[in-house]
């Protein structure tokens, strides 16, 4: 990042610059027929420009917002920059939302344009059309299937750039004089936010908010052209469109766009980035991979592993943060980076990772220390949709698995007395769209947002998270209950994908639990016991006990924290299917949705408190077409011991 | 989408009084039957019927005793199975047949032999044309890949594979000889809900796309009635039914040879 970016205050007007200064190096890459393609970033302003042009033939002006429905692809991105040339608006949208879901966005932006990736988004925005009278042209990238269709919203993105490739003559003026009348406080993006209650809220954007965080989180990493970043996560979020948009086109890195979700795992070892950004559920399912497949390895393999992962344990850490380590666990790391940690990094696709940040929610601490031991500069960072990502960010040499690090250049801090974090930076959005409620309740005249999240900063300048303001709540006898807290405790065990605590207002805490249907399903594989399904896998007692084990461990742990002693799991329960996101169980970004859950299942939740060793359960289920079914099982309810303080460091 | 949308058009394979058979087991008894150009023709029947036979016949695995097969107006009375796949058919089997040691694209790549032009020499040495042909091959079966959403299999061993990705496979080969004539054999047996849906799906959108002609048998009646233009009915080796599936449904001696009747 040295290069001098004044003047260029929009993102149109960026990519016109990298076309100029670095025409010839990849900007893009995507995997086509099984062979990496590559846009340059002449090529990929070429096709901004002349679908712009295209638009602009097609009634499209400035102020006008085009939702983007898809999967990362280098065309929907042209798209977007498409749309900010003529001084219009992109929304990126979730391409795994049922129509319905896309029914309040597209209505609430008054949204007449849009670019789809395929028939299946196509058939979402059609479904939706009735409700939806002003969107009047629906674009599609690839055509595969629409060869029957005859609504006349519809046409081919690749006749869209023919129309803009013809007109661009003259029409190129035109398209320049609309690209300088862009400013900095322009509108760039709107991003709708999953919203745990309530309709979605709109998050109005600026260029020059993204663009100041972009340059701020680029510095301190230094970024610039050679780096290269995987484009794997949906694009309507804005911690991948921040990645594989805003941030590229500040540094003039290259991302590349997998061929499918299913090959992620390979297109990133085949193009081996240097950052990389992940959840922690994404970091969570690699490690739950590799740990099936270090317990498939025969005794010597798996001896070996065990070995040098405790060397890695021990030094792996302190090694990155460029901390003394003594000379025997050096000479142990070596040997283990040679037959063990690089090896593993490769397979991973982490070979040439720089810097990893991972955030969207609290990660565990094992697993963090995991990824940090093998030697990937795993970090982690704050921020939201409102913020324009960047909040705070660990400086390498000074991470912690509990913290998220020190504010950012830029970024002021301060708390209520509540806890609630508040925020005031350069990045912030500028409202709600059309919603200037919401705006005031979140943001105050100073300036200040309001995240929701109960933290601190601590004397090292460091800022934890605890969980958000109304989800801390207490038990009957006034004990802390942090459930969000005691829920990553137990999901760090790859025997349990997902965990949503009760205890509220309660007099203990219970628990339901999803399993992590590959690690049980292997691990009942290796028992020789035979299971139908997952509902059936579920509910096997040994299941039950395995499941149970782990929450003995999490409640001895918790005996040791005098403030959470208290909170310890008394009951649980196995749910008979995973929470999903289409039956409103998780948020799109995969949150559970607490209260949501606890409505839906209040019988089961009454069960938990009562006594119950066994309750039936009926409910409605939502199939990816839309469809609804109903499924209906009998569930077996189990208490966990708890523990004192003192029964643990006896045992100890 | 329904068959009226689609373009139905000539006769391309008829198969007129064709008897089969082994021994003194008559399998097919004087069968007549017609496939139209772009339709999916389906074959049902109760088991031992006699519709994996009427495959095979058609394939040139098996050479009917009496009968002849006319393929766009050519008359044969045996056809062998590699004419039979230059003439453009290909098919999948009952029990999938692919290499289960090789990789997915290698099986696939199988299914370009015929199309395959340069000589042993030539791509020993691996000289211009014998790369430049495999190049081209090579794309053909990437876009039958991407067609099909396999993508992520591409390297894996085919034995390492589920049984319905196997099935996906197996469609694939079949698919990367760019056949006319498409002939599936029980496309969906074995398979769950989900994986019928998909398969389904691919059917009509290679019918669709490609315009091929499908033959199927199958099972499950669902599928049957909802993908197919016209359906077949074979019972103990006679031909019990001819007609669109509505005309099928309604067929009493269909529903006799299904539900049994009382003697």
């Amino acid at each position: 990042m040295s290069e001098n970016l004044s003047g260029l205050d929009t993102f149109p007007k960026l990519l016109l610059h990298h076309a100029r200064v670095r025409g010839g190096l990849p900007a893009m890459r995507e995997k086509h027929l099984g062979i990496w393609q590559t846009w340059t970033w002449r090529q990929f302003a070429d096709e901004a420009r002349a679908l712009a042009c295209g638009l602009a033939g097609a009634g499209f002006k400035r102020g006008d917002h085009l939702a983007i429905v898809g999967d990362n692809r280098p065309r929907l991105y042209a798209a977007m920059c498409a749309a900010q040339c003529l001084g219009g608006i992109p929304v990126p949208m979730y391409q795994d939302a049922a129509a319905a879901e896309m029914a309040f966005p597209v209505e609430n932006a008054g949204i007449a344009y849009a670019v789809a990736e395929d028939q299946e988004q196509v058939d979402k925005l059609l479904e939706i059309l009735p409700c939806c009278p002003a969107l009047k042209h629906i674009y599609y990238d690839n055509a595969r299937g629409m060869r029957h269709y005859t609504q006349p919203q519809l046409a081919a993105y690749d006749k869209l750039i023919e129309e803009g490739r013809a007109s661009l003559r003259h029409a190129l003026a035109f398209l320049e004089s609309e690209i300088a009348k862009g400013s900095g406080s322009d509108t760039a993006a709107m991003f709708f936010t999953s919203g745990t209650t309530g309709n979605p809220k709109g998050v109005v954007l600026t260029h020059h908010a993204l663009i100041d965080r972009a340059i701020a989180a680029a510095e301190m990493e230094g970024l610039g052209d050679h780096d290269v970043v995987l484009a794997y996560l949906p694009p309507a979020w804005i911690g991948q469109n921040i990645f594989s948009y805003a941030q590229p086109l500040v540094t003039g890195y290259c991302i590349c766009c997998p061929e499918s979700a299913e090959t992620v795992m390979t297109d990133m070892r085949e193009i081996g980035p240097t950052y990389y950004f992940a959840p922690p559920r994404v970091l969570e399912a690699l490690l739950t991979q590799v740990s099936i497949r270090i317990e498939d390895l025969w005794w010597g393999g798996r001896r070996s592993y065990d070995f040098f992962m405790e060397v890695a344990n021990r030094a792996g850490g302190p090694l990155l943060d460029g901390k003394p380590v003594s000379f025997t666990d050096r000479l142990q790391y070596f040997l283990g980076e040679l037959f063990v940690y690089g090896p593993l990094r490769n397979v991973l696709g982490m070979s040439r990772v720089r810097v990893a940040y991972t955030a969207g929610e609290a990660i565990g601490p094992d697993l963090f220390r995991f990824y940090r031991s093998i030697g990937i500069n795993l970090k982690q960072l704050y921020g939201s949709t409102e913020t324009s990502v960047f909040v705070c960010i660990q400086p390498n040499g000074q991470v912690k698995a509990d913290t998220v690090g020190p504010a950012v250049k830029g970024v002021e801090l301060k708390f209520t007395p509540q806890r609630e974090l508040l925020i005031r930076s350069p990045g912030l959005f500028k409202e709600y769209y059309k919603n200037p409620q919401a705006t005031i309740e979140a943001k105050d005249a100073e300036g200040w947002f309001h995240t929701g999240d109960a933290g601190y900063v601590g004397e090292d300048g460091h800022l934890r998270i605890i969980d958000r303001v109304k989800d801390v709540g207490k038990l009957a006898d006034s004990t802390l209950f942090a459930p969000k807290y005691l829920e990553n405790k137990l999901k760090f065990f790859p025997y349990v994908n997902e965990a949503v605590m009760f205890g509220d207002g309660r007099d203990r805490v219970c628990a339901f639990v999803n399993i992590d249907a590959e690690a049980v399903g292997n691990w009942a594989e290796k028992k020789n016991l035979s299971y139908s399904g997952y509902t059936d896998l579920a509910a096997r007692d040994e299941v039950y006990a395995l499941v149970r084990e782990c929450i003995e461990k999490v409640n001895a742990d918790l005996a040791l924290e005098p403030e959470l002693a208290n909170s310890q799991i008394h009951r649980f329960l196995i749910l008979h299917k995973l929470l999903d996101a289409d039956d409103g169980e998780l948020t799109r970004t995969r949150k559970v949705r607490r209260g949501a859950i606890g409505e839906k299942y209040c019988e089961l939740v009454d069960a938990l408190y009562d006594g119950r060793e066994s309750v039936h359960i009926e409910a409605e289920v939502k199939y990816e077409d839309g469809r609804t079914g109903t499924l209906s099982a009998d569930l077996k309810v189990r208490d966990v011991k708890t523990y004192s303080a003192a029964q643990v460091k006896k045992a100890a | 989408m329904s068959a009226a949308a689609r373009l139905v058009g000539e006769v391309v394979l008829s198969v007129e009084h064709v008897s089969l058979s082994f021994g003194g087991v008559k399998a097919l008894q004087g069968i007549s039957f017609d496939v139209r150009e772009h339709e999916v023709r389906a074959i049902i029947g109760p088991n031992g019927a006699g519709k994996s036979s009427m495959l095979n016949v058609i394939n040139g695995v098996y050479h009917p005793q009496q009968g002849t097969i006319r393929l766009r107006g050519r008359e044969f009375h045996d056809m062998d199975s590699h004419e039979a796949a230059e003439m453009g058919i290909a098919r999948t089997f009952q029990n999938i047949a692919l290499f289960k040691g090789m990789s997915v694209l290698d099986n696939i790549m199988t299914g370009r032999n015929l199309k395959m032009r340069c000589n042993f020499l030539q791509q020993a040495l691996w000289l211009g044309a014998a790369k430049r042909e495999e190049m081209e091959h090579r794309r053909a079966v990437e876009e039958v890949i991407d067609f099909l959403e396999i993508q992520h299999i591409r390297k894996t061993p085919v034995g390492r594979l589920p049984y319905g990705l196997q099935k996906r496979v197996e469609l694939a080969r079949a698919l990367a000889a760019e056949p006319t004539l498409l002939l599936l054999d029980e496309p969906m047996s074995g398979m769950n809900l989900e994986e019928k849906r998909d398969m389904c799906r691919f059917i009509l959108d290679v019918n669709d796309h490609f315009g091929t002609t499908i033959v199927l048998i199958e099972h499950d009646m669902g599928v049957v009635m909802d993908i197919s233009d016209r359906v077949v009915v074979l019972d103990y080796g006679k031909k019990i039914g001819d007609g669109t599936p509505d005309e099928i449904r309604a067929n009493q001696g269909v529903i006799d040879a299904y539900l049994g009747v009382a003697h």
